[in-house]
């Protein structure tokens, strides 16, 4: 919040504004840089998951609001990846595939101990309870 | 004659595929060739009788390369497993389990039909193309085929083809109705029309146009053909191994399609059909990806009548997954407010077996979907439907975009609806019966 508020201040002392256009500019950048926070907050609280019996509940988004159910039975492969950025923050995330291309069970932002448990369980439940196409 | 490679198992009855086959391959693959070659020839002897050496060499290389393929390609079915093996550069070997089999097509091109050949096109689920034999005598393809489907239905494959009970023929009249009441006839009724204007106002620009305009017209006309040459003659039967299909004018298709295998039945009914009260039922297949292979899930569309009555339609979709015993029933009339344009069509509903939908704004679509065969559910919810307190649900089943929508329905309900669809469809995957277990690797002959 303090650096956005530099920097605001920042730019507006480069641009060599009177002193109320850099209160103004500063108080404006500080805006956008906490919003975008509460954005970003907003969608990771948004970002759910529940294994049960027999299906996963996967559910995310915070304008558009989406609840995937997918059964273990219908799971074709799991997938877990790191992107550049999540290796950053040692995250990955798991995927579940089925043979419907719009099943939408895909988890991010696992830490990677927890990625791996639910890769072996979903995996090992996928094979217990598989069911023919 | 190339030996094939030595197998590590015991040993396996290989059979080649017809002797004829390079003529027909090199026949069809090379046809237009053959007619670029045939033009070139004719104006060459118009100009100055030249020699047809060159057209002949290309001709003979087709052929050859046809006769090498047929050399390298090779098949066998041990009652369990097909394999073929083929390529000559790049070998390429296939073992097809039939408990995977998703259908069975097959096709007679009219050299074919000439020569009393077919091919036999296996379809399975999963990446990869379809597997083809190019070509068997049509007796040989007709036994194989019912050897492979009595396989995948776990019976002895020697078992003969069971009878079959005939449910509908769709009349040539009828077809060239349903043709001639379609988009692409429509699209170029009005071009040639336009055409014709512009000829009366401007010969000169008419001809111009005529000639930027000629591909597209010869498109469309080319789509309305294979439309109708397709369907002729379209006949659905009901057999204990599953639906058959036949059709084709010129070249003839005979698919069957093994009722378990059926993830999604959809009935179409366009606008400008609906004075006839027809409609179109299609059945969605798990496939193989095909050409783009690496997209994801695929699925195959296959027509289970191109054009009929409602109430054909309805017995035909009772076969294939059974009565439904419920009407669609519309969403809340606020749902009007956020799809304006599609809501004199909405409507869904679901029982303990079938989810099934209406949607469409132009043409209406209703589709069914077996809840055994449901891959997932999902619910969304827009910021508009969360303001009107409507919601959407999917009941997705293998493919691309093969899914049944309740849409903009009322938010709570949509809450219960998933539970239910969920149970509903953990169920039906309980009593449905799994796929036939792979037997031990038994190997014998089967003729």
């Amino acid at each position: 919040m303090l650096a956005a508020v530099a920097e605001g201040g920042a730019v507006a002392a480069a641009a060599k504004l009177a002193p109320p256009a850099r209160v103004a500019i500063a108080a404006a950048v500080a805006l956008v840089f906490a919003s975008s926070l509460v954005f970003v907050h907003r969608r990771y609280r948004a970002w759910g998951y529940r294994e049960r019996d027999e299906d996963l509940l996967v559910c995310r988004g915070v304008l558009l609001r989406r609840l995937s159910v997918v059964p273990y039975g219908r799971m074709q492969f799991v997938e877990v990846t790191a992107g550049a950025v999540e290796r950053v923050f040692g995250l990955s995330t798991v995927k579940l595939h089925t043979a419907a291309a719009r099943s939408d069970a895909r988890i991010p932002g696992l830490e990677p101990a927890e990625a791996t448990r639910l890769r072996d369980g979903l995996a090992a439940l996928g094979e217990a309870k598989a069911a023919g196409l | 004659m190339i030996d094939p490679p030595a197998d590590p198992g015991p040993a396996v009855a290989w059979e080649r595929l017809h002797p004829l086959s390079p003529l027909i391959g090199g026949g069809r693959r090379g046809a237009s060739l053959i007619l670029v070659l045939l033009v070139a020839a004719a104006i060459h002897q118009k100009g100055a009788g030249g020699s047809p050496s060159v057209e002949l060499v290309v001709l003979v290389a087709v052929l050859v390369l046809g006769l090498v393929r047929w050399l390298v390609t090779r098949w066998s079915f041990d009652g369990f497993m097909l394999r073929v093996d083929t390529g000559l550069v790049r070998r390429d070997s296939r073992r097809l389990p039939v408990a995977r089999i998703q259908a069975v097509d097959m096709v007679q091109p009219l050299l074919a039909r000439f020569l009393g050949l077919a091919e036999l096109q296996i379809r399975l689920a999963g990446a990869g193309k379809d597997s083809r034999l190019a070509y068997l005598h049509v007796e040989r393809a007709t036994r194989l085929r019912s050897a492979l489907l009595a396989a995948h239905h776990g019976l002895d494959p020697a078992t003969p083809e069971p009878a079959e009970q005939a449910m509908a023929v769709v009349p040539a009249r009828r077809l060239v109705g349903s043709v001639a009441l379609s988009a692409p006839t429509a699209i170029l009724v009005v071009l040639v029309l336009a055409l014709i204007v512009l000829d009366d106002v401007s010969a000169r620009a008419a001809t111009a146009v005529t000639a930027v305009a000629f591909v597209y017209l010869l498109g469309l006309a080319t789509a309305i053909w294979r439309r109708f040459n397709g369907q002729y003659g379209f006949t659905v039967a009901n057999a204990p191994d599953g639906i058959r299909v036949r059709r084709g004018l010129v070249g003839t298709v005979a698919e069957t399609i093994p009722l378990h295998r059926v993830q999604a039945v959809r009935q179409i009914e366009p606008l400008w059909w609906r004075p006839f009260g027809w409609c179109r039922l299609e059945v969605d297949l798990a496939g193989a990806a095909g050409r783009d292979r690496g997209a994801g899930p695929a699925h195959v569309t296959k027509t289970l009548l191109p054009v009929g009555s409602r109430s054909l339609a309805e017995a035909l979709r009772t076969s294939v997954i059974g009565a439904v015993g419920f009407e669609p029933e519309p969403p809340p009339r606020r749902a009007r407010v956020k799809a304006p344009l599609s809501y004199h069509f909405l409507a869904a509903g679901h029982d303990d077996s079938i989810a099934a939908a209406v949607t469409g704004r132009v043409c209406k679509v209703t589709c069914w979907v077996p809840l055994e065969k449901a891959q997932s559910v999902r619910r969304v919810q827009g910021p508009l439907q969360r303001r009107l307190g409507l919601a959407t649900v999917y009941v997705d089943a293998a493919g691309k975009r093969v899914d049944v929508a309740f849409r903009d329905r009322d938010a709570p309900e949509t809450e219960r609806l998933v539970d239910e669809l969920a149970a509903s469809s953990r169920l039906a995957r309980r009593h449905a019966l799994p796929d036939p277990p792979r037997p031990p690797s038994r190997i014998n002959g089967v003729g």
